[in-house]
């Protein structure tokens, strides 16, 4: 990766109490990419802004996770006739919290999934590099259960259509709703989101990179221009 | 994950950009890496999943043709690849060298040029010459998959025994695989020993002597010489090791008589419940179809500690791997 430019490295923020050493390990981190450096944005990454944080995660998920309680009506017995369908992979940990933000709230345990549609997918000839098949486990029958499928970012829709394909090859679920954390816009298909974290306005160049502390070094979510033709 | 994200994860999760397989075609295990091999691996296991679903196919190969082209006869191996094709959605042609014009003369070129001419993506051939798979990716387009090629290679099973071995194990690397029985003619042992070796098992070669292979030295790479150990022994072969794979004895190719007796060779290199009882840990294999009282007992056959139908249902999977991941070569069609 090239040297990213002092600009972009001022952008960083670090974490609000971090330490001068944990400042630099920061942007030792990001000038070099190489190694175990897990949950780096791209090489070719440059951030154009930062929009959110982790306590703003934070509140949106608890938003979300009480907007679900209220439309299922979520209580004892929503072990039986509700699920959680984190898709792979950090629609999972989002899918996770959101389980139990609700039991903080309710005391029930709601079921999670994990699905991987990789296999559903329409595009993967036109790809260079072909999508990891990851795991999919989802250890209830979905059959009449009401699912919220939970992703991190919409974007065109292709990738939820094939979520539906998956799922409906895998049961027949009561209804499936839709949740995200930043729905970008560009849709190519008549799909929406039914709980949506903050609609933002994007180009066509640009990334969204929505960072989890479960599997990146840092949390939060940043604006990116991919440095790739759009 | 929406469409903007997912490269990116693939980068995340490894320091190797490019996560596509290093090889077009299928056509050979000698020279895969222990990544590539990996990889196929854990494709697999995710397969395998589908296969547990209610619907067992998901539409990842839609508008791929595959053509099965058999100049051999074969059941498992055919109708494995068969199920992997239609579970993965793809249109399946089927050619045997019965009843088509196989048997009417043509040659392979031939064949080759016409299935080029109907527009197929991938072609599995089984055939009873080394090295005809290798001549078919210079006539055609297609992407070549070999399911067994004369005494050359037959990969795809060597990655299902990978894979029955490591769901069994959890591992490969470390552990003492013995493989028995005729290693000179087989294509089994052949990709068997490259890919063990390359997955960093320790690997003992034991049959009659009339049926080892003689430069073995030349058969494998550098770094495998020093795994492969080779003896006529077979307590020798079952020392201290964690899976023994019995290959079938050829009894349609015994009029070269290279052993004695069918029963003779079962009293010296057959796997019987004496052998399951003095080695409490062993695990057997045996890529089928199975001689009952030949390689194996009949009872070990059916013993717990045999994985001979594990081995069948991941045959399934990691052939859908091996597509999946290969039809990525025909994106001309894209």
């Amino acid at each position: 990766m090239q040297d990213p430019g002092i600009s972009t490295i001022v952008r960083w923020r670090a974490r609000p109490v971090a330490g001068f050493v944990e400042f630099c390990q920061t942007v030792m981190s990001f000038s070099v990419p190489q190694g175990p450096y897990i949950g780096s944005m791209h090489a070719k990454d440059t951030v154009k802004a930062q929009l959110m944080d982790e306590r703003d995660l934070e509140r949106i998920l608890h938003r979300m996770s009480r907007q679900i309680v209220e439309m299922f009506a979520i209580d004892e017995t929503a072990g039986a006739d509700f699920g959680l369908i984190g898709m792979q992979t950090r629609g999972v940990f989002l899918a996770r919290r959101l389980a139990g933000l609700i039991r903080d709230i309710d005391g029930v345990d709601v079921p999670v999934g994990i699905l991987d549609a990789t296999m559903y997918r329409d595009d993967f000839r036109m790809r260079n590099r072909k999508p990891e098949v990851r795991e999919t486990a989802i250890d209830f029958d979905i059959h009449d259960r009401h699912l919220v499928l939970v992703d991190d970012v919409l974007f065109t829709g292709r990738t939820v259509r094939s979520a539906l394909d998956a799922l409906m090859d895998m049961g027949r679920p009561a209804s499936v709703h839709f949740l995200v954390m930043i729905d970008r816009g560009h849709r190519e298909l008549p799909i929406e989101a039914d709980f949506i974290g903050r609609r933002v306005p994007t180009l066509p160049g640009e990334e969204v990179r929505v960072r989890l502390s479960e599997c990146d070094e840092r949390e939060g979510v940043w604006l990116v221009d991919s440095g790739e033709a759009a | 994950m929406t469409s903007d994200v997912e490269p990116e994860n693939v980068q995340d999760q490894s320091p190797k950009q490019d996560t596509g397989l290093a090889h077009r075609h299928l056509l050979g295990l000698e020279g895969w890496s222990r990544g590539d091999i990996g990889r196929v691996l854990d494709t697999a296991v995710q397969f395998r999943e589908v296969l547990d679903r209610p619907i067992r196919s998901v539409p990842s190969l839609r508008g791929v043709t595959v053509v099965n082209l058999f100049y051999e006869p074969s059941t498992r191996t055919r109708i494995s690849f068969e199920l992997a094709e239609k579970r993965l959605s793809a249109d399946v042609v089927n050619f045997s060298s019965s009843g088509s014009s196989i048997s009417k003369g043509e040659t392979l070129r031939d064949t080759a040029r016409n299935i080029e001419a109907m527009k197929i993506d991938m072609v599995i051939i089984r055939h009873g010459s080394a090295g005809a798979p290798s001549f078919l990716t210079r006539c055609v387009d297609a992407v070549v998959i070999n399911a067994g090629d004369g005494a050359h290679e037959h990969p795809t099973q060597a990655l299902l025994d990978a894979l029955t071995i490591r769901e069994q194990f959890g591992r490969i690397e470390g552990l003492r695989i013995s493989i028995i029985g005729d290693i000179m003619h087989s294509r089994v042992a052949r990709s068997n020993l490259h890919a063990l070796t390359t997955l960093g098992a320790d690997v003992t070669i034991c049959g009659p002597a009339s049926l080892l292979p003689v430069h073995l030295d030349r058969l494998l790479g550098e770094g495998a010489r020093g795994r492969v150990r080779v003896t006529t022994c077979l307590d020798e072969a079952l020392d201290g090791c964690d899976v023994a794979m019995a290959l079938r004895i050829q009894m349609e190719r015994q009029g070269r008589s290279l052993f004695p007796s069918v029963r003779e060779y079962h009293e010296q290199f057959g796997i019987r419940m004496e052998h399951m009882e003095a080695h409490r840990d062993l695990i057997v294999m045996h890529p089928g179809p199975v001689n009952r009282g030949v390689e194996l007992a009949t009872d070990v056959v059916d013993h717990e500690r045999a994985l001979i139908l594990n081995q069948v249902t991941n045959g399934v999977a990691v052939r859908m791997s091996v597509l999946y991941l290969m039809a990525d070569g025909t994106k001309r069609h894209a």
